[in-house]
């Protein structure tokens, strides 16, 4: 035994061994190897997702059922595009992916707190994944949309809505996403709280690790709930209880209360840790330190604890009590202040500052305006009043896709592009990013913008054919989608350019304004990230 | 000064929504008042008083929204410009402003404030009819509408979507019904929803309705036309293979023509019949004849 323990600190001394290919990367450890993994996976899983998406917008592009079967067929597309894009795009991208490349090196630990329980986290997300996607080729598909609502994904007495297990799939798809979820919220907070470097307080936290702070509570308070709820949609499913079934005494409402006791806090999930990445952009390409560091830290604190207060204002015309509406509609626009004071605070960040507009800088920028576009709607949404003539239409298809689709996904790629050459050594190509950024830009606006039109009018989501008159901007929404999909293969066009010819990276490539601890180890890091733990000062 | 955004608003919204509006439609259908139109941008027009509300109250927010946005997007342009790195090549280092963030703070307080307190009264306005004239019954079922008339002794009848090779000219695609609900113009309908199967949405957008109908449960809302006319609406929560297809017309007739239509509905109600179109009931009663040879 002891000989053995002899043995391995033989190989660490050896400065940066790498285990060989099996161990690296099927039983990794190494919060940076772990991190890439996500990053792949959340690329791959992006694929399918952009792909459904093509599909989804061939069919809009004209009125008519050109290239889905059915109604059916649709839904099932439909809620797989959601459900992916959320669960194994966005999340593994942002928290997975960056959370365990940079949270680590950011607070001066040497890795994750529970390194074997970070490897089982990713691991749960693939079959996970494939779970879901499979779900799509069996029977009818899962046709309930991304919300799951029952009785359409459950039952009433002996009628069974969505027949066959693609459901079922569905559904232990998302418990296998949400474990994964919990056991690395659990593994963040345990590395935050006690692996920082000395010195490194909690109020010179790098603004990063404060969003995956905060990301990882709202993460481990809010997914056991969704856990309960399709808990109960299975055993309504296939175990005889009626939890939600009102033949049985039981309550449809009751599950979108917890389902967006979840779903509200899961949307700050996906933009907070994009949140922390703009304002570590900003301040780098604006070479000043971020405006306002603790109102912005406890600004994400707030916004974290607000949204789970505010989860009804998705069921406006679910039939809750006025009362409780003007509650929530409160509630809900009181959300705008926090994330009016990040949004003028990154401004105030750029405001006096040497800025250089490279690709991560357009992203975070461009991540600004959009934001604010989708955040206004999101004010306009927040009134009942007006929603009972917008909720599920087009319009609320438009607000989120701004906020996320824009925001979160122009935070992902705003962090690859600042991030890229220090996880792999080689920069990016700048024209081939700023051809990237424009092309996205043009794209994204091109399909959401109309569809607040769309909405305004009264085109419901989720319709696979609608009335003709609806034509116009559908198909304006059609050709920029084509537009953002060709941005996104001119996205891997640039990552091959980056791995085939990407200059060697420095340790710090973007000078003075990069001043967060990850600047100052080499491009890549070594292996084994610090020999001694650095002081903070 | 929410006033004049109020006024603003509808000034633009409403050349917008001329640009935009098809040419009046005179056909059996009554003047087409809430169908979408090609191109626009705006609400389709208004056919009663809730969504007069929600449009001026809209008004306000849209420009709010607007202005809030374009402040947004000239501060970016500007600093991104003036704080470029070949015009400013030492960065401040300020990073602290008290009074700034304390504006920045109370402000969107303040427009809040401003959005809220019409947004309150709103939602109560919008909540249930005080004093209603009627009351009907709306049920979502698996792809159709089943009305009820409690207050008329209490007939029902289904309406089912209109194929597309069932279509007359100038009738929409994925928009018609064989039977329409039928509503006096002017009166407060108490509408009171329930589901059967899985839950769908009842969604009016010309006269601002919306509220799921859910297995289980009874919601109670309210709507009135205050112009006669048609008025289009589709199933806005997702409900399966046809969701895309139950589509919802509400047609507001006169009183009179209304009572005509009640009376023939009960009649046929009991014979197993589903009602007759407004016009054939108008028709029907002012000639007994012609009343007789109908209900054959």
């Amino acid at each position: 035994m002891s000989s053995a323990t002899d043995a391995h600190h033989g190989q660490d001394a050896h400065h940066d061994h790498k285990p060989g290919f099996v161990a690296r990367w099927l039983f990794s450890t190494n919060h940076k190897d772990i991190g890439t993994l996500y990053i792949i996976f959340s690329l791959v899983a992006a694929i399918v997702g952009v792909g459904i998406s093509a599909l989804m917008r061939l069919e809009l592009q004209q009125p008519g059922m050109q290239i889905f079967a059915d109604g059916q067929m649709w839904n099932a597309y439909v809620s797989a595009h959601g459900l992916i894009m959320v669960f194994f795009v966005i999340m593994p991208a942002l928290i997975g992916g960056f959370g365990n490349w940079f949270v680590p090196i950011m607070i001066g630990a040497p890795d994750m707190a529970f390194p074997r329980l970070n490897n089982i986290s990713f691991w749960l997300l693939v079959p996970a994944f494939l779970l879901l996607t499979a779900s799509l080729f069996v029977g009818g598909g899962p046709g309930a949309g991304w919300t799951i609502y029952p009785p359409l994904s459950g039952r009433t007495g002996e009628v069974l809505y969505q027949t066959g297990p693609a459901m079922d799939m569905a559904l232990f798809a998302l418990h296998l996403a949400g474990a994964s979820s919990i056991l690395g919220a659990a593994n963040f907070i345990t590395t935050i709280f006690n692996m920082r470097a000395p010195g490194m307080t909690l109020h010179k936290m790098p603004l990063f690790v404060w969003s995956m702070l905060v990301t990882a509570f709202l993460l481990l308070l809010a997914v056991p709930v969704l856990g309960g709820a399709i808990t109960m949609l299975i055993t309504d499913r296939n175990f005889g209880t009626a939890f939600f079934d009102p033949a049985g005494g039981g309550d449809p409402v009751l599950f979108q209360h917890l389902f967006w006791f979840f779903g509200h806090p899961e949307v700050y999930i996906m933009i907070l840790p994009a949140f922390g990445i703009i304002s570590h952009v900003i301040s780098t390409f604006s070479r000043k330190p971020v405006f306002g560091y603790l109102g912005m830290a406890y600004a994400m604190v707030a916004i974290g604890v607000v949204g789970f207060v505010v989860w009804a204002h998705h069921m406006y015309t679910s039939g809750i009590d006025v009362d409780t509406r003007a509650y929530f509609m409160a509630a809900t626009m009181i959300i705008a202040v926090p994330t009016g004071i990040k949004i003028f605070s990154w401004i105030a960040t750029m405001w006096g500052g040497s800025i250089e507009m490279k690709t991560p800088m357009l992203f975070a920028v461009g991540f600004i305006f959009l934001f604010t576009v989708g955040g206004v709607t999101g004010v306009v949404l927040a009134n009942a009043g007006i929603t009972q003539v917008l909720h599920n239409t087009y319009y609320v298809v438009a607000h989120f896709h701004y906020v996320l689709s824009l925001g979160a996904v122009f935070g992902i790629y705003a962090g690859i592009y600042y991030w890229i050459g220090k996880m792999s050594g080689r920069q990016y190509p700048e024209f081939w990013g700023k051809v990237h950024f424009w092309l996205t830009f043009v794209g994204v606006n091109m399909t959401f913008f109309p569809m607040h039109f769309l909405g305004t009018q009264g085109m419901p989501r989720r319709y696979p054919d609608y009335p003709d008159a609806m034509w116009g901007w559908n198909m304006v929404a059609s050709v920029g989608s084509y537009i953002a999909i060709a941005s996104f293969v001119v996205f891997f066009y640039v990552m091959w350019l980056t791995f085939r010819r990407g200059e060697q990276a420095a340790a710090n490539p973007w000078g003075a304004g990069a001043t967060t601890l990850e600047w100052r180890v080499s491009s890549p890091p070594p292996f084994h990230t610090f020999d001694e733990l650095p002081r903070i000062r | 000064m929410a006033r004049v955004f109020a006024r603003l608003g509808a000034a633009f919204l409403g050349t917008l929504g001329a640009a935009a509006a098809l040419p009046a439609m005179a056909q059996a259908q009554g003047e087409v008042i809430g169908a979408p139109q090609p191109w626009a941008t705006g609400w389709r027009p208004s056919g009663g008083p809730i969504m007069d509300r929600i449009a001026s109250f809209n008004d306000l927010v849209f420009w709010i929204i607007v202005g809030i946005t374009l402040f947004v997007l000239a501060l970016l342009v500007w600093v991104v410009w003036r704080y470029r790195a070949s015009a400013n090549p030492n960065p401040s280092r300020t990073s602290h402003n008290t009074t700034l963030e304390i504006v920045w703070t109370v402000i969107p307080v303040l427009i809040l404030f401003v959005i809220a307190v019409p947004s309150f009264e709103l939602i109560y306005y919008q909540d249930r009819a005080r004093d209603a004239d009627l009351t009907i019954g709306v049920e979502g079922r698996q792809w159709y509408w089943h009305y009820r008339f409690p207050d008329h002794g209490g007939f029902t009848f289904d309406s089912f979507p209109l194929a597309a090779e069932d279509l007359r000219p100038g009738q929409f695609r994925n928009l018609e019904v064989d039977n329409q609900l039928v509503i006096p113009v002017g009166a407060n309908v108490r509408v009171l929803t329930t589901g059967v199967d899985v839950i769908h949405s009842f969604f009016v957008p010309s006269l601002g309705v919306q509220r799921y109908t859910i297995p289980g449960r009874t919601l109670e809302t309210w709507v009135r036309a205050d112009r006669p006319g048609t008025y289009y609406g589709q199933c806005n929560q997702i409900c399966g293979v046809n969701h895309w297809f139950m589509p919802i017309v509400v047609r507001a007739v006169p009183q009179a023509d209304f009572d005509a239509w009640v009376e023939q509905a009960r009649t046929r109600f009991a014979q197993g019949l589903p009602p007759l179109p407004v016009e054939q009931a108008v028709a029907a009663a002012r000639g007994e004849t012609t009343t007789a040879s109908l209900r054959q």
